[in-house]
């Protein structure tokens, strides 16, 4: 997703020079390119997120199109004022995109975890909030917010996930993606634990259990409409996050669902208001925290009993 | 004479705060000598009939509870009418407490959260440069503001960036909201860490108008690689005898009594207080 990220930025930084790329001290190798062959273009603001984020606000109100980068917990924690007053209040042209969604520094622990990011920041006005899973999620939504002429979030994993969408199916910015259709229960997803749910939906399949899986890479503004529709054809509905329970992709859909009145149970799949135990590869974190395939399997398996 | 827009500025603050029942006077009252000096001084480049204008040098008014001051230039300037000024702080007016971008036309950035400005100055700065204009970008720093980390992160990315075409005028009272800086968090010596941060440091009396140009001026014309810092010794509430240098008044309005005494001092009018 960020070499995907990357290649993407390049091809449009290249075509319009007032796009330009904001680091803060991160992307050694992978930013090499782009530093070579557009120099002028290409900023490292050092270890200052806060900063970073509202001379990017700066650069915005001169026309600029500042794409900044770092660590997504650095973005959405320590620089939430800058974002909220220098972006997001002043409705500035600044895309913020932080990488190690989840719990992808799974070797470093909870200060690089983002698992309360969607939560904090998805209350922002003016703010859109992409959470792509896979590369053509994220190639389709980089565009997307070079597009957009405001501020825009883009929650960002570090692996290099195969890619879940066939050849024909098309990533629709605003709206959700059916990945796999079934009549029992519908599994709603964001980011790359999508890959994680798929799986659990085989697991299901195994047990008689037919689940839908769909991608929610748009979380703000939300397509209402069509969740609204899903949630009519299922009684159980599950959200699966890499991240906190509370006020994500769960608590947005619980919102909406009461808001309108329906009357589905929601599983909510994700950190128990906790932060993420143990050390190691993202996949091991997962599993450590109950968030891999099988755990999200078995929490399905429970709730249909 | 620029003494007298400055005596105008200083009625229009305290009419427009008057009218809106709030405001922070004496941080206002301190910067009037400075944004008279910038603005009517032949300092700043814009167009008094576009707001807008695309080669415009751009204050960051970084101490945003100074307000009333930047709204008393506006409406000097013609970007607001005086029965706008007069809409401060109430219902259905853009004019609140702190600036806001987009609504105010003159205003470059919002602020109010302290430790903002410079940083976005910054970024505005580096704009300039990629687009190879010679507009300059001015920030209004307080001094109790320094004590935010932001503005050290700031200034430290100034001086990597070589912005010499960054001025900052550094509202020297010695005064926060409960008291004296020093007593509070000791900042000085300040010209000391701001030129070990890289930048060009100056000092003037920041109510000495004509001193204060003749600084501003000479700082354009520098060729140093640096960005600039004008260190303006001033008197937090100057020109209302009873304000000066009193903590309390950073956010306070003067009662009944206390208002005969500033419509004396400021030569303010019954009648201009009706309008």
């Amino acid at each position: 997703m960020r070499n995907t990220y990357l290649k993407e930025l390049y091809a449009i930084a290249k075509e319009d020079k007032n796009v330009l790329s904001l680091v803060s001290d991160n992307g050694m190798i992978v930013y090499d390119d782009f530093r070579r062959d557009m120099p002028e273009q290409y900023f490292n603001f050092g270890i200052s997120e806060g900063h970073m984020v509202t001379a990017a606000a700066g650069m915005a109100s001169c026309g600029k199109i500042p794409f900044a980068y770092t660590i997504g917990a650095f973005l959405a924690y320590r620089s939430y004022e800058f974002i909220r007053l220098d972006v997001c209040l002043q409705n500035l042209n600044v895309k913020i995109v932080g990488i190690g969604a989840g719990v992808t520094y799974g070797y470093l622990g909870p200060t690089h975890h983002s698992t309360e990011d969607i939560a904090v920041l998805r209350c922002l006005p003016n703010l859109t909030l992409l959470s792509p899973a896979t590369p053509k999620e994220t190639k389709r939504l980089v565009h997307y917010a070079y597009e957009i002429n405001g501020p825009v979030y883009i929650r960002l994993g570090n692996n290099l996930p195969s890619e879940l969408y066939g050849e024909g199916q098309e990533v629709i910015p605003g709206k959700i993606s059916i990945m796999r259709e079934g009549e029992d229960i519908a599994i709603f997803a964001t980011g790359e634990i999508l890959y994680q749910a798929i799986e659990a939906a085989e697991y299901l399949h195994r047990e008689g259990i037919e689940a839908a899986v769909i991608s929610v890479h748009t979380l703000k503004p939300l397509d209402e409409e069509c969740v609204l529709k899903v949630a009519q054809r299922y009684s159980l509905l599950c959200s699966v996050e890499e991240h906190s329970i509370l006020g994500g992709l769960g608590g947005l859909l619980s919102e909406l669902l009461t808001a309108h009145g329906c009357g589905n149970k929601l599983l909510r799949v994700g950190f128990e208001d906790c932060f993420a135990k143990g050390y190691g590869t993202p996949q091991q974190v997962l599993t450590a925290n109950k968030l891999n395939a099988e755990s999200i399997y078995q929490k399905i398996m429970q709730e249909c009993k | 004479m620029l003494e007298d827009i400055a005596k105008e500025i200083r009625k229009d603050i305290m009419t427009a705060a008057y009218h809106g029942k709030s405001g922070h006077l004496a941080s206002a009252f301190s910067a009037v000598e400075i944004m008279t000096a910038l603005y009517f001084g032949d300092i700043l480049r814009y167009d008094k009939n576009d707001p807008n204008w695309s080669n415009r040098d751009k204050l960051i008014v970084s101490k945003g509870h100074g307000s009333l001051v930047l709204y008393s230039v506006l409406k000097k300037i013609g970007y607001i009418t005086q029965e706008e000024l007069y809409t401060f702080c109430q219902p259905g007016s853009v004019l609140g407490g702190e600036p806001k971008y987009g609504d105010i036309p003159g205003v470059e950035a919002t602020t109010g959260s302290l430790g903002h400005g410079l940083s976005f100055a910054v970024g505005v700065a580096l704009a300039n440069k990629l687009d190879q204009k010679k507009r300059r970008v001015y920030v209004l720093l307080g001094d109790g503001e320094c004590q935010e980390g932001s503005v050290w992160e700031a200034a430290l990315s100034a001086a990597h960036h070589k912005l010499d075409n960054l001025t900052v005028i550094l509202d020297r009272n010695k005064l926060q909201a409960m008291g004296e800086t020093e007593d509070i968090l000791r900042l000085d010596s300040l010209e000391e860490k701001w030129e070990g941060f890289g930048w060009d440091v100056n000092e003037v009396d920041g109510h000495d108008i004509e001193q204060l140009i003749r600084v501003l001026q000479e700082d354009r014309d520098k060729k140093e690689e640096h960005p600039r810092l004008i260190i303006a010794d001033t008197i937090k509430g100057k020109g209302v005898s009873f304000m000066e240098q009193v903590p309390i008044w950073h956010y306070r309005m003067p009662n009944e009594e206390e208002m005969e005494i500033v419509k004396k001092e400021l030569g303010i009018t019954e009648k201009e207080l009706e309008a």
